[in-house]
């Protein structure tokens, strides 16, 4: 999310769109995506026999389409859909679509400030990405993990660099396949290229790879690390001073190494998510102490709360001093914050979220097919039908609520604003 | 029963398999010690010795095998007898074997055992050869030695996360496809994509994708007239088959595993149903997830046999004419033995099809479609010998005609290619069909 001093933090409730009535306006309404500011509510919508636009605060955009889909709000607000029309593949962005078209988009991204915005596509069996609707110069016979820098000017993917057949199984292990950035390919070849990572400033990119079948390691700007391992997780740059971190796999345990040596001084069943804490001083990393048991480790140490289903989306506070994640145990959700679980547990529960004086921590949560607020584990009164995510003001004092109030028949979309001890109390 | 002694172990088939020859062409007995060593210290322990240990060679598992029966009693095709020839051989040597043992050994495990864990059910120590073919396997993968077109399978999982060399674009691209058509009958139809807070993820295999399109209609009709909250992914992840959990690659069987449930989690669904595929189950509920360390599925994951009991049961499927012609039902052993689902699929039978004949063995006993475990991925090169390596379940569907059954139900992407084979090869004139074929063909749908 960005500039978020900008939008109206003043307490309240706007009713946005009367979404209920949406029904009678046309024949079809798809799910409804909020964006980030919650000032726009919006659905992808059919608007006759084959045809579809999209429908934004109570207002179909003028375009028809054959088909919409994906449709995604930056984090400017701006909204975008994949569109085709007559067959014909673009993107749209705020009703308005690019000038070239494609035989296939999909995979919208965007940098931190929405500005720039990246889709995978395909054009005569040509794959490359393409950016504000300018695309690669050169096409691959195909194109995965399509990734961008935080400023989303840059773009990596991965392709392959040599003709390789299906059946052709003894050049394949020959190495393929190579990391992609911005539409030029690294001068190394590896067996397969998987996630990979931009550093900070968006100057270097580091990658999982596969050399042989049995020897994995991490390529930063095409030159593998000289260590060897039976597996790795996804790299990340360092913050602080660019160096690059990776989970590894060691005789059977997982670790943290960094830059090709031993980094955490001990290992785990399993090991993966690792991320810098804003400032990069600190590491965290979902983790496993023993098999079946998921927690957080912050720095190689694990936290003594476990959970035995999963451990997924943790989040540094911004000031660094923090940590929270989602955990679920015996099938119930729950959000955990510096080893602590809030007794609450919910059929489904969403990243939590810091506030930016980094004391408080808010979730969406699902109980009984409602959605509601939680803050420091105590639940909002009020529940909704639907629910975007929640958004503490720029002075951490405030919350700002995108739902959908009514039941399954009707629905009217509110933006609210409450100071959040109404919520903690 | 004693075990037979093993005659005509060197009567290798002359199957040329670039993969395999290859990979011998490649080793030496030094590398060939020391992989094998390397395995066997730090990959096994105390399951293996004890069930070496174990054995008596009382060849009560024999029978078990439909390799062993299909091929008249042949000792080589026994479970102990696989065991004897593969891995017994190898400890008994201490890994001091030649490329042509590998050879050997590399066609015994990828070809002439479908890891479908019958024998175990018979054996007094419950000894899972199964286990022990798993280990002669990863030793082959590690050597470089695989059958080419697993090899080849097992390639396509790792570039595209998916077993059949599907590109993102075509994956996205065949669900719109199938969307479309399938509105032409039910006019609200949809398959969501990327529906975050969806209550279902719908999963599939690549197979699917490119030969069996009409399965994701079908389950499209379902899910849609059942008012299943559902959605599938636009992302690689949407495949949750796995032929390197068959090749031995473990380290990729948890890449693709990862890569599955983490797309469940960031859908944010509550469960992954996934589509009739019975060795897609054993590696989403089993051996994928505890490779990454995850005891249980993070998120559960529902076979299509057990999803379609729930929507019959709870009403959310109405039968409008049950289906008529007599049919019986092939237990696929990873839901039947692997998971207990045999009763729910017989629920699901009866309450769609007027007549229901057993064929015997039956339910967690049946005999696996000799496809399973890998072996129909080996490919063309080994159709034949998958065929005659089932003659029984030939005679088991035979016997079940003979009582009157018309159609052979698998509720398994593997049973269905086995059994295909099987039928024709033995000009058994019985239709092959899903489940989802079935409900697809007689359940209410909206005018
Ligand atoms: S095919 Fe099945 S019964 Fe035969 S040896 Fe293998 S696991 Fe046992
Ligand atoms: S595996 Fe079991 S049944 Fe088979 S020979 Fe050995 S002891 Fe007997
Ligand atoms: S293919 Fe079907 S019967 Fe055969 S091993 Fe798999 S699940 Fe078993």
């Amino acid at each position: 999310m960005h500039n978020i001093s900008s939008w109206a933090w003043e307490i309240g409730k706007k009713l946005i769109a009367d979404t209920g009535k949406w029904k009678d306006m046309f024949e079809n309404i798809e799910e409804p995506y909020v964006s980030p500011d919650g000032e726009k509510i919006a659905a992808v919508v059919k608007t006759g026999e084959m045809e579809f636009s999209v429908c934004e605060n109570d207002a179909p955009w003028e375009r028809r389409f054959d088909k919409v889909w994906y449709l995604k709000f930056g984090p400017d607000n701006r909204l975008t859909a994949l569109v085709s029309d007559t067959g014909a593949w673009t993107v749209a962005v705020d009703g308005d679509v690019w000038e070239n078209t494609f035989d296939f988009v999909w995979n919208t991204k965007f940098g931190t400030d929405g500005k720039n915005i990246t889709v995978a596509a395909q054009k005569e069996m040509e794959y490359f990405a393409v950016t504000n609707d300018i695309p690669w110069e050169t096409g691959f016979s195909s194109l995965s993990n399509l990734t961008i820098s935080r400023d989303g000017k840059r773009v990596a993917g991965v392709v392959p660099t040599v003709d390789v057949s299906e059946g052709e199984i003894f050049k394949f292990q020959e190495g393929c396949y190579s990391a992609v950035v911005d539409g030029k390919p690294w001068d190394t070849n590896f067996v397969n290229v998987w996630d990979m990572a931009f550093s900070h400033d968006s100057e270097h990119v580091a990658a999982e790879v596969r050399t042989s079948l049995y020897d994995y390691t991490i390529a930063v700007d095409g030159v593998p690390w000289d260590k060897i391992y039976t597996s790795v997780w996804m790299p990340q740059f360092s913050p602080a001073n660019g160096s690059v971190t990776a989970p590894v796999r060691i005789a059977g345990k997982w670790t943290l190494a960094r830059d090709g040596n031993p980094f955490w001084n001990r290992s785990f069943a399993q090991l993966w998510h690792h991320m810098y804490s804003p400032d990069g001083k600190k590491i965290a990393a979902i983790v496993a102490p023993k098999f079946g048991r998921w927690t957080v480790a912050v720095d190689g140490k694990p936290w003594s709360l476990t959970f035995g289903d999963l451990v997924t989306e943790a989040v540094f506070s911004p000031d660094g001093n923090r940590v929270a994640c989602i955990g679920k145990e015996d099938g119930k959700w729950t959000i955990a914050v510096d080893g602590k679980a809030w007794g609450g547990v919910y059929d489904m529960v969403w990243q939590p979220v810091f506030s930016p004086d980094s004391r408080s921590v808010a979730a969406k949560a699902e109980k009984n097919g409602r959605y509601t607020i939680v803050i420091d584990g105590k639940p909002f009164k009020d529940s909704y039908k639907a629910l975007g995510d929640p958004v503490f003001s720029p002075d951490s004092e405030k919350i700002l609520i995108k739902g959908i109030e009514g039941d399954a028949d009707g629905g009217k979309y509110y933006r609210q604003v409450l100071p959040i001890t109404d919520i903690t109390g | 029963m004693a075990e037979p002694a093993i005659k005509n172990s060197e009567q290798i088939d002359k199957i040329v398999d670039e993969g395999i020859d290859t990979g011998i062409a490649r080793l030496t007995p030094e590398k060939i010690e020391q992989v094998i060593n390397k395995v066997l210290k730090t990959e096994t322990g105390a399951r293996l010795k004890t069930y070496v240990e174990t054995c008596v060679h009382c060849g009560l598992c024999s029978e078990a095998c439909h390799y062993y029966l299909s091929h008249d009693n042949d000792p080589k095709f026994s479970p102990a007898g696989k065991v004897k020839q593969t891995i017994w051989e190898i400890l008994k040597k201490k890994g001091k074997v030649d490329p042509e043992f590998i050879r050997r050994i590399s066609r015994i495990a990828s070809t002439e055992c479908n890891l479908c864990r019958r024998c175990a059910m018979y054996c007094p120590f419950g000894i899972d050869v199964a286990y022990l073919i798993t280990i002669v396997r990863r030793i082959c993968h590690m050597l470089g030695v695989t059958p080419l077109y697993q090899q080849d399978t097992a390639h396509s999982h790792s570039a595209n996360l998916n077993q059949m060399w599907v590109k993102e674009d075509e994956y996205i691209d065949t669900l719109q496809w199938q969307e479309e058509e399938a509105q032409d009958e039910i006019p609200y139809l949809r398959i969501p994509v990327e529906k975050e807070g969806a209550e279902i993820f719908y999963s599939v295999i690549a197979p699917e994708l490119k030969f069996r399109a009409q399965l994701i209609y079908q389950a499209a009709v379902i899910l849609n007239v059942a008012g299943v909250d559902f959605t599938m992914p636009a992302t690689p992840g949407w495949d949750n088959s796995d032929l390197c959990m068959f090749t031995g690659d473990n380290e990729m069987m948890g890449r693709l595993k990862k890569a599955h449930f983490e797309t469940a989690m960031r859908l944010k669904v509550k469960r992954i149903v996934m589509g009739e595929c019975g060795h897609a189950f054993r590696s989403v509920y089993d051996v994928g997830n505890r490779w990454l360390a995850w005891k249980m599925p993070p998120i559960p994951v529902i076979h299509a046999v057990e999803f379609y009991y729930e929507l019959i049961k709870e009403g959310k499927i109405k039968i409008a004419k049950k289906y008529e012609g007599a049919v019986t039902f092939q237990d696929p052993c990873n839901i039947s033995r692997g998971r207990g689902l045999h009763e729910m699929a017989r629920y699901v039978v009866n309450a769609t099809c007027e007549e229901f004949i057993e064929m015997h063995p039956n339910r967690e006993h049946n005999y696996c479609c000799c496809a399973g475990g890998g072996v129909i991925n080996a490919g063309p090169p080994y159709k034949m010998k998958r065929i005659k390596g089932n003659r029984i379940k030939a005679e088991q569907l035979f016997a079940a005609k003979a009582r009157g059954a018309k159609v052979v139900i698998a509720p398994c992407h593997n049973c269905h290619g086995g059994i295909e084979d099987i039928i024709h090869h033995y000009g058994l004139d019985m239709e092959l069909y899903f489940l989802g074929d079935i409900i697809y063909k007689i359940m209410e749908k909206p005018v």
